[in-house]
């Protein structure tokens, strides 16, 4: 049987492979947004775990919202990255340091 | 009955004839510039003479009537108003007198300068503040005409103000009379205390009230309330009238024009501190503490400022040390309670004095423009009328009867040997010794200048004519274009009109004057000061006063003087060498005036300097500017330069940061047990 516990380690789990993605990648600006999909996704799967779990339909719905909210956020990742490449000519993280102090 | 038109007349004809002098000066060209400041101060000399005339012979009442109010403030009114008795009339006519003589004579000594229209512009102004101030019936406006002769007294000292020397005589004398003005204000404040009125007539009404109030300033010694105010306000006749610490001004105040240095540096001005004094008699009479203070400093003047005129080669300078030595015997007389003896002297000093000082200018101008008597001498072939009218006036300054000088100081002496009060005796010796002192500088002075053997040579070649005026950028010293030749009309004209009344004055006014009670009820003597009484006892008519003077101690003393000075200057010129190096030491103590100068420089100008410095480099530039506006900007700049590091601008960074705040707010959440 798969109880709860279960869906919120997967999630914690992808939650964590997200944050290493984004720490660890030091080359690819793409890398890091999908990373932050990844989060997303890890927090959507305890939303819908605990919406089956307490047989709220909530959950479910904010889900949704996410995922909207989520596709239109890549969206505007994505055109900002090209914008940044036409002008920068990398996608190279470790150079992307203008808000240096 | 004086109208109040009349005397309002008086005072805004000069002010009319500056303000047309000064604004229209060039429209209406230099004749229309000194007509209009001449008939402004015309017609207020006429008047003058007609409501001195009317108070005296015509039986006019005293006028005392307050005629605008500036302001109204809790039961203190400033007004505008005028109170004219025997005393201010004596100074109207006196001033307006010796104006009007100076102006007319102004037109030839300036007839050169750029200056002109400004130069009458300024003097008939003066005329306008030295009538409000000696008119004046309350404090307030006292202190305005004051202010004003002391604020056109700067103006014309620094009138060639090209002249660094000229204008730094002006800074001198305008800061040194601020010190005695500071004195004069709280003098004022103080009358206003304890006597409730700024006019004259309610606070002397209230003055028997001060008697036996004390104050304590600091605490644990009471002081007498009358001595304060009066001595506050004799510090404020200190600077004005040049007595002894705060004289300094005065001789520096030759670098000014001639014509103003016989006006304001010796006839009229400086005289507004003993007329003052002369004016608050009644709460002089309060105080004997005061009158001892007055008397003494007075008399000290009197002696060693003259002693300095000896050691002067600059004539002007001469002339200035004896009136800085004149207005001490003024001073002392008002001092010894003798407060008609020093009106007296003041009047008869402004006709001489002032005659002696455009005397001067005749000489300066004759040599064009050379001041220093080691290069005159001889004169008196070639200005006949300025050498008989100086002789009119050095004979009244030596008081020898019967010139007028003879009368108003011989009383001084008197009535300051009759006195019995705290220093009385010093003075007393002090104002004796210093008929030696005058003598001797006046009859040295009258040598040098005008007899012996010429010291300058007529050279047509020389290149310097009266374009290059007033000393500057002389060729050769001792060198004239051509020969020295008496001066216009216009400038011998008031020095005959001067000469009139130094020879003629004393015998006319002083029985008047002195023993027949001429001021009224304008001068307050307490009975046991009274020493003219004390001497009208012993006053047998002008004739029997004069004759007796040959058996006096300072008729003698002032003999021995002359012939002293005749056989050093006249007789054998070498012994003045001689008497110099036996003196040595002493004269070069008198030489640098005491070194008054130094100390003043020592003490408060680099004392002043210093502490400025001081306060610029530690108060402003260290604490204000140091620590409190850069210092917080570079606070900032500190803190912001170490918090910058911080920024790292890797995304990474940020979102660790993230994570990490995130990590701990949960941990926070977990670890600490909810309330």
């Amino acid at each position: 049987m798969i109880s709860l516990a279960h869906y919120i380690v997967l999630g914690a789990v992808l939650f964590c492979i997200a944050v290493a993605g984004i720490f660890i990648n030091r080359k690819n600006v793409i890398v890091l947004l999908m990373a932050i999909e990844l989060m997303l996704l890890a927090v959507n799967i305890n939303f819908i775990a605990f919406s089956r779990f307490f047989g709220d339909v909530a959950g479910q719905v904010f889900v949704f919202f996410i995922l909207t909210v989520a596709a239109a956020e890549s969206a505007i990742g994505l055109a900002i990255l090209t914008l940044l490449f036409r002008n920068r000519r990398t996608i190279n993280v470790a150079e992307f340091d203008d808000l240096r102090g | 009955m004086l109208s109040t038109s009349l005397l309002l007349a008086i005072v805004l004809a000069p002010l009319a004839g500056a303000v047309l002098a000064g604004l229209l000066g060039r429209r209406i060209g230099r004749a229309g510039a000194h007509s209009a400041a001449i008939l402004g101060v015309g017609i207020a000399c006429v008047l003058s003479f007609y409501v001195f005339y009317q108070l005296v012979w015509g039986g006019a009442p005293d006028y005392d009537q307050n005629i605008y109010t500036w302001f109204q403030v809790a039961g203190i009114g400033a007004h505008v108003g005028f109170l004219i008795d025997r005393l201010s009339a004596m100074m109207m006519v006196v001033v307006s007198f010796v104006s009007l003589m100076v102006h007319i004579y102004t037109i030839g000594y300036m007839a050169d300068d750029d200056g002109y229209q400004r130069f009458f512009s300024y003097t008939a102004l003066f005329t306008f503040f030295m009538l409000m101030l000696v008119m004046s019936n309350n404090f307030l406006q006292l202190f305005f005409g004051w202010e004003g002769v002391g604020l056109v007294s700067y103006l014309l000292i620094g009138f060639w103000f090209k002249k660094p020397t000229a204008s730094f005589a002006g800074m001198k004398a305008f800061i040194v009379n601020r010190v005695g003005d500071l004195g004069f204000v709280l003098g004022i404040a103080a009358a206003l205390r304890f006597l409730g009125s700024l006019d004259y007539g309610t606070a002397f009404a209230h003055a028997p009230s001060l008697v036996g109030r004390s104050i304590q300033i600091i605490p644990g010694h009471p002081w007498s309330v009358a001595t304060l105010i009066c001595i506050l306000l004799f510090i404020g006749a200190m600077g004005k009238s040049a007595q002894v610490p705060l004289h300094v001004w005065l001789p520096d105040s030759m670098e000014g024009p001639t014509p103003i240095s016989a006006l304001i540096h010796a006839a009229t001005m400086v005289t507004a501190g003993v007329f003052m004094v002369a004016r608050m008699s009644p709460l002089f009479e309060l105080s004997t503490t005061a009158l001892s203070v007055v008397l003494v400093i007075g008399a000290t003047g009197a002696f060693f400022l003259g002693l300095i005129g000896i050691t002067q080669w600059d004539i002007k300078r001469v002339v200035a040390y004896s009136t800085l030595s004149q207005l001490g015997y003024m001073m002392a007389a008002l001092g010894a309670s003798a407060y008609a003896a020093g009106m007296f002297h003041l009047m008869t000093h402004a006709f001489f004095k002032a005659l002696l000082f455009l005397g001067a200018g005749s000489v300066i101008m004759a040599m064009h423009h050379e001041q220093d008597m080691r290069y005159m001498g001889g004169l008196r072939r070639y200005m006949p009328v300025t050498y008989l009218t100086m002789w009119a006036g050095s004979l009244a300054l030596c008081g020898i009867p019967p010139f007028a000088g003879f009368y108003s100081k011989d009383a001084i002496i008197e009535a300051v040997g009759a006195s019995h009060i705290w220093g009385a005796s010093y003075a007393y010796w002090c104002v004796l010794l210093g008929v030696f002192v005058t003598a001797t500088y006046t009859f040295r002075m009258m040598y040098l200048t005008f007899h012996g053997e010429e010291r300058f040579h007529v050279d047509a070649h020389a290149g310097h004519g009266h374009d290059d005026a007033h000393g500057e950028g002389h060729g050769e010293r001792g060198v004239l274009a051509h020969a020295p030749h008496e001066s216009p009309w216009v400038v011998t004209l008031p020095l005959v009109l001067l000469a009139i009344p130094s020879l003629l004055i004393g015998i006319f006014a002083v029985r008047p004057l002195l023993y027949g009670n001429f001021f009224g009820s304008a001068i307050v003597v307490a009975p046991a000061h009274d020493v003219l009484a004390e001497m009208a006892t012993h006053f047998h008519g002008v004739l029997a006063l004069t004759l007796h003077a040959v058996l006096t101690a300072p008729f003698w003393i002032a003999v021995a003087g002359i012939v002293v000075t005749s056989y050093v200057y006249l007789l054998n010129p070498a012994m003045a060498d001689v008497v110099k190096r036996v003196l040595g030491p002493v004269y070069r103590v008198v030489d640098n005036k005491f070194y008054f100068d130094e100390v003043y420089n020592a003490l408060f100008v680099r004392g002043s300097v210093a502490l400025g410095q001081a306060l610029w480099k530690g108060a402003d530039a260290g604490a204000i500017d140091g620590v409190m506006v850069n210092g917080s900007a570079s606070l900032v700049d500190r803190v912001a330069r170490r918090a910058r590091t911080l920024q790292s601008g890797f995304l990474y960074h940020y979102a660790f940061a993230m994570i990490v705040g995130l990590i701990l707010l949960l941990a926070g959440f977990l670890l600490v047990p909810h309330a």
